[in-house]
């Protein structure tokens, strides 16, 4: 038996369901806010295990559900221009304004190329040194210092045809905007891989300002499981507080030097979230050394092209945990993941595709 | 050896010594070597079974295989799943100008291998020789014909509410191999393509089990398309075991490096099985004899519903939809 299955151990699992549901004493609303767990919690089969008065709903924690429709709109637009668009491959059906996707663009021509790594797109710019190089930089603090390296290294290699379009978003500041504008939550599942790189101070207003529980949580069964029973225990005793449960990769200050080298290529910004709107100081912007290397300064895009609602669509709703994805009117009829029409249907980590590939 | 030049396609002398040296050398037989515009095949009796597919597969050269080998396992597979005896291949090629000569011969030297293993003979062919750029080195196209072996043909319509679902073997080690060839990266560990004629198994299986409903190949895709077809053709669910799914350990392990789920990756020599339970004892001694079924087990039984959808019972006990591929699998941010 691997580390692994070790995490995943249908008896440990089934030993975790029983404690969980002794200590749900009552009914009890939990959120995660990350992709990974949204899947995590459907694939393993864990949801439907789930007991009748623990209720799971999926937060803001897709990178590619918080995409804004006018961010999705400018890379949209960056692609028709003469440049090489590399992007991480969760991004090309994402739907536009006209429903046009990064799909459409690349079948009609555009230069798009998916890519494994951000490292990946800067060696496209060093292959292709008459052609320009833009890498979207989409995700939260778990891909942003990886971005951030890659731009350091364009620095000190002086290469002069890579760019960052930076839409990177971060986790803390957009759940205490979720919890200022009155979502009903009993206690949050902590995002594992977010975690690793901050660490868990930056989550203790939860417990100090809201008095909410929240875990950080691994992404086996077991991870998750322990996680949310850590949380029960907590809101049962009312005795809220941050409580690290990943210890074996989160450490409690996060990882210094991934926040090092994101404090040195980005910083803080106001940022628009689907959904949520704008929150201030949610987002990373390239910081004015780096500037060379910024797409929205050398493309043309400190304004985001504005685009009209989504008609129908309900993705925020969803996104803040008002509404369950199967209770929106699209839901399997006009929206589908073959045929999306939110962000939350597209992204393989959206809980509507969740809801519609997993539920049976 | 040298390069293909675009001569060797012009149909003149530089034509004829390609196919001498090279096709008829290794395929050669009455019927190709006469060299006729089409050939007459007189021996066929029974309804003819056929399948046509074109392979394009990048590395053309792999772990386990070749294009040569899997444009002849391919095709002889679907033609097989209908309950037919694949007999006769007709081969088209179409080849890059600058190939090299050695490569194209350890490639049509690996087809006669894989045909003289499943029992075929190629009986007619083609070749074109197009300007560099205009395919990626070889791309080959296959049409098989087969005899008939049963009454009627074989379908994905015939699964029936208390069916078995048997595999063959492992899954996701076909389509692991090539993507990570694609990606550039190389595992410590021995994953190879299971690309394999299974026509020989497949009659030796027709001719002892009384009750075969479905047979089916889960090729692109993979096993959970192949399961969702099935489910939709007949109107009926697949209820499948995830503890039960035979996959190698490294497949499993490359799989959750590279993000990707093998139940959704490409399979050349495994088949699906259904069949009422009643003779799942029988099929699975038949398989496992044989080198190709060595790792056959039951994976799961037809059930009346939800109709035309896969559950999967995961290794928690939980349910889940195990729904078609969206597309192709993408890589994904984190």
């Amino acid at each position: 038996m691997n580390l692994l299955n070790k995490f995943s151990n249908p008896e440990l699992c089934k030993k975790l369901l029983t404690l969980l549901k002794n200590e749900l004493i009552r009914p009890f609303r939990f959120m995660e806010v990350c992709g990974t767990h949204t899947v995590a919690i459907f694939r393993s089969g864990l949801r439907s295990l789930f007991p009748e008065n623990l209720i799971h709903v999926s937060g803001p924690g897709c990178p590619v559900c918080v995409t804004h429709e006018r961010e999705v709109a400018a890379f949209l637009e960056l692609a028709q221009k003469d440049v090489v668009l590399a992007t991480f491959g969760d991004l090309m059906r994402v739907p536009g304004p006209n429903k046009q996707t990064l799909k459409d663009l690349q079948a009609q021509g555009a230069n798009i190329k998916i890519v494994y790594s951000p490292f990946d797109a800067l060696q496209l710019a060093l292959d292709t040194p008459d052609r320009d190089v833009i890498f979207i930089g989409i995700g939260f603090e778990t891909t942003a210092p990886t971005v951030a390296a890659t731009l350091n290294v364009a620095r000190q290699q002086n290469i002069k045809n890579f760019f960052v379009f930076c839409l990177h978003k971060l986790v803390p500041p957009a759940l205490k905007a979720l919890l200022s504008g009155g979502v009903k939550i009993d206690g949050f599942l902590l995002p594992g891989h977010v975690s690793a790189i901050i660490g868990r101070g930056p989550y203790e207003f939860l417990s100090k300002d809201y008095n909410l529980p929240a875990t950080i949580g691994g992404f086996e069964p077991v991870d998750i499981l322990q996680a949310i029973y850590e949380l029960v225990k907590m809101f049962n005793l009312n005795q809220p507080a941050v409580v690290n449960c990943y210890s074996r990769v989160v450490k409690d200050e996060g990882n210094q030097k991934a926040l090092l080298m994101l404090k040195r290529v980005f910083e803080p910004c106001s940022a628009l979230w689907r959904g949520l709107g704008e929150i201030p100081d949610s987002g990373l912007q390239i910081r004015s050394e780096f500037e060379a290397f910024d797409a929205r300064k050398s493309f043309n895009l400190e304004d985001l092209p504005q685009v009209p609602p989504l008609k129908g669509c309900k993705c925020g709703d969803v996104l803040k945990g008002l509404l369950r994805p199967d209770e929106c009117p699209l839901f399997n009829k006009q929206c589908t993941p073959e045929s999306p029409v939110g962000p939350c249907m597209v992204s393989t980590e959206g809980s509507c595709a969740a809801y519609y590939k997993y539920l049976v | 050896m040298g390069k293909l030049l675009l001569d060797y396609g012009s149909g003149g002398k530089a034509s004829y010594r390609l196919i001498k040296d090279i096709f008829l050398k290794y395929l050669g037989n009455i019927y190709l070597n006469k060299l006729d515009d089409a050939v007459c095949l007189e021996q066929i009796k029974s309804p003819v079974v056929m399948s046509t597919d074109s392979y394009t597969v990048d590395p053309i050269i792999f772990p386990g295989g070749d294009i040569g080998s899997l444009a002849v396992h391919g095709t002889v597979n679907d033609v097989a799943m209908l309950g037919a005896r694949p007999k006769y291949l007709s081969c088209g090629f179409i080849l890059e100008e600058g190939l090299d000569l050695a490569l194209l011969e350890q490639i049509v030297c690996s087809m006669a291998k894989a045909a003289a293993r499943a029992k075929v003979l190629v009986v007619t062919g083609d070749t074109k020789v197009v300007p560099k750029g205009a395919v990626d080195k070889i791309f080959i196209n296959t049409t098989g014909l087969g005899e008939l072996m049963l009454q009627a043909p074989l379908s994905g319509a015939s699964a029936k509410p208390g069916d078995v679902i048997i595999l063959s073997g492992t899954i996701g080690d076909h389509g692991l191999t090539i993507l990570s060839r694609q990606k550039g990266i190389s595992f410590d560990t021995k994953i190879k393509s299971d690309s394999a004629p299974l026509n020989v198994l497949i009659e030796k299986l027709l001719n002892q089990v009384p009750e075969v409903h479905v047979l089916r190949d889960p090729t692109r895709g993979g096993l959970a398309t192949t399961l969702n077809e099935i489910a939709r053709q007949s109107q009926v669910c697949c209820l499948i075991e995830e503890k039960l799914l035979p996959i190698k350990e490294e497949v499993r392990g490359g799989c959750a490096f590279l993000g990707l789920d093998p139940l959704y990756l490409a399979n050349e020599g495994k088949f699906v099985l259904i069949l009422p339970e009643q003779y799942e004892r029988q099929a699975l001694d038949i398989l496992k004899q044989d080198e190709l079924g060595k790792d056959a087990c039951v994976i799961g039984k037809i059930q009346s519903a939800p109709i035309g959808k896969v559950v999967l019972q995961t290794t928690l006990g939980g349910q889940r939809l195990l729904d078609m591929l969206e597309g192709e699998q993408l890589p994904r941010i984190c």
